[in-house]
């Protein structure tokens, strides 16, 4: 049980750490500095939620610390989606990648405040909070740039089309999720799997965008510990520096 | 004569202390001052987003990862403040950027030097913001009622970055045998670059005294130079690390310290564009200014067409 609560707590905080690690990436790069502000933002939420459910995850094991599981895991133990470890491309892939998690994280964290774990629940509590406020950010801006030129709507569309390959993975329990689920403790991602498209589809026609096929990739997922060939540099710029100084305290 | 009544008028006010307003008369020489100070201002936060972005993916813990995307974040916010001061002396901010990338305005030339280790970010926030503060505090009474409200505001944040660069360089003071190592190195090297944050010595700037009249500066380059120098010089003895400089020494009848000679070569190599990272940090805001057009054009078309169909209906 402690362990099945131990993996199902790392899952909820790699998610949102290697994306906040991908949006500390963009730091500087944005196409203004409103928008340098507030995806910096987005990032520092997530990076609460990841330090949160990683917290929680080390104080299930003796010993551990959140920091050891950030800096000192290998990329084998990681449970993130594939989606977030997608690079910066561009604007358009920043923005798309972070509406599909949104999105995503929205249902999620709805759905997880009812956890009958208090400290899943209270986390999900605060999270929501942050979340509402990222999608209504995300959303916002792909109806803009997708109603804006030719140009923006294209290079959405182009986005949209190539990260969709990723959305599946958002959907699909393990055995884990089956167990966290039926305790009470975790929420079924199949169950949220009508209304992450609904809303997706909603907004995206209204943007002037269009949702493409959905085909079935063979991608072996995150949470069984299996990731994008992006990963292993991520993992290796962002663990360096305790890396190289395994004594060192920072 | 009108206009000499003006300045009269205008001088009095600001010997009165009275703050001067966007639409309050003033002497062009006034608004030039501030426009080229406050952009140049502005460009600096911005800038200095670069240097420490750096190691924003590489920072050691999430604690530390957190703070420095937060320190970050607020030095996103004081550029817009400062834009925002900047263009009420009717400048826009296109304007201020297309400057920038042309080379004809400056930034603070410290963000010119290279991040080469973590230690550098515990640096940067004690010795660059450190000395930023002794300045913005002095700002804080400037006489140009935008900029002096700008600096209240970032004066309170900045005094938290400076706290948070001093906790890293004690912690790695503290820490392993290579950790110290690491912290007397960044201190090597980021010493002399922020004493000449201040600028020429006061017989050799070019503007000092006009912008004392007018209050824009409310203390000397040396005056703020020999201020930080004295609270700094302390802190990091307290820790144990040694200062680069042979001649820095304590003077009893003065009550301050005494410091060595300043390169003010390579000071104004590195203004004039040939410092280590002048070429990187411009063309880095550049492309990233450049790729985003397409972004900005985006929601200009998508506000413009909202404007219309508001019109129609």
């Amino acid at each position: 049980m402690n362990q099945s609560l131990y993996e199902y707590c790392l899952r909820l905080g790699d998610t949102p750490l290697i994306l906040s690690q991908r949006i500390g990436e963009y730091c500087s790069k944005a196409p203004h500095l409103e928008e340098d502000l507030a995806i910096t933002n987005v990032g520092l939420d997530l990076l609460g939620q990841a330090e949160n459910f990683l917290t929680y995850a080390a104080s299930l094991k003796e010993e551990l610390t959140a920091d050891e599981l950030a800096f000192k895991r290998k990329e084998k133990d990681f449970r993130s989606f594939h989606l977030v470890e997608v690079p910066n491309i561009d604007f358009a892939y920043v923005l798309v990648r972070q509406f599909f998690i949104d999105v995503y994280h929205n249902l999620f964290y709805t759905s997880l405040c009812n956890s009958k774990d208090e400290t899943i629940a209270g986390i999900s509590k605060k999270s929501i909070k942050e979340v509402r406020y990222h999608l209504q950010r995300s959303q916002d801006w792909i109806i803009r740039l997708g109603q804006g030129t030719e140009e923006s709507n294209h290079r959405l569309q182009v986005t949209i089309n190539e990260l969709w390959m990723y959305i599946d993975e958002l959907f699909y329990d393990n055995e884990i999720d089956n167990e966290m689920t039926k305790e009470g403790i975790g929420v079924s991602n199949r169950e949220i799997k009508n209304n992450w498209f609904n809303i997706v589809t909603d907004t995206l026609n209204d943007a002037g965008l269009s949702s493409p096929e959905n085909i079935p990739y063979t991608l072996q997922y995150g949470k069984d510990g299996f990731h994008t060939e992006y990963m292993g540099y991520l993992l290796a710029e962002m663990q360096h520096l305790p890396l190289l100084y395994p004594d060192a305290k920072w | 004569m009108e206009n000499a009544k003006k300045l009269e008028a205008f001088q009095a006010k600001i010997d009165a202390d009275i703050k001067i307003e966007p639409k309050d008369w003033m002497p062009e020489k006034y608004r030039r001052t501030l426009i080229r100070q406050i952009s140049q201002h502005a460009h600096s936060e911005v800038i200095g987003m670069q240097p420490e972005g750096n190691w924003l993916t590489r920072a050691p813990s999430l604690r530390s990862k957190k703070i420095l995307m937060a320190k970050i974040q607020d030095e996103a916010g004081h550029g817009l403040y400062l834009y925002c001061a900047a263009e009420t002396l009717g400048i826009k901010r296109e304007q201020f950027l297309e400057w920038l990338h042309e080379g004809k305005a400056k930034y603070s030339s410290v963000f010119n030097y290279p991040t080469l280790t973590w230690a550098d970010i515990g640096a940067i926030g004690w010795l660059v913001d450190g000395a930023a503060i002794v300045n913005q505090v002095s700002l804080q009474g400037t006489s140009y009622g935008p900029y002096s409200r700008a600096m209240v505001k970032i004066c309170m944040e900045e005094s938290f970055h400076q706290r948070q660069g001093y906790e890293i360089m004690v912690t790695l003071a503290n820490g392993t045998k290579e950790q110290k190592e690491m912290a007397q190195d960044a201190l090597n090297r980021w010493w002399w670059p922020s004493i000449m944050m201040f600028g020429p010595h006061d017989a050799d700037s070019a503007h000092s005294n006009q912008s004392l009249k007018w209050k824009i500066k409310r203390e000397s380059n040396d005056e703020l130079r020999q201020k930080f120098i004295d609270k700094t010089v302390e802190q990091g003895e307290h820790i144990g690390l040694s200062f680069p400089d042979p001649d820095l020494k304590w003077n009893k009848s003065s009550g301050h310290y005494e410091y060595g000679k300043i390169n003010w070569n390579e000071f104004w190599n590195v203004v004039k564009g040939y410092g280590p990272g002048n070429k990187k940090r411009l063309a880095h805001h550049k492309d990233a200014h450049e790729e985003g057009s397409w972004v900005r054009q985006g929601a200009i078309a998508y506000a413009k067409k909202k404007r219309s169909i508001q019109k129609t209906a």
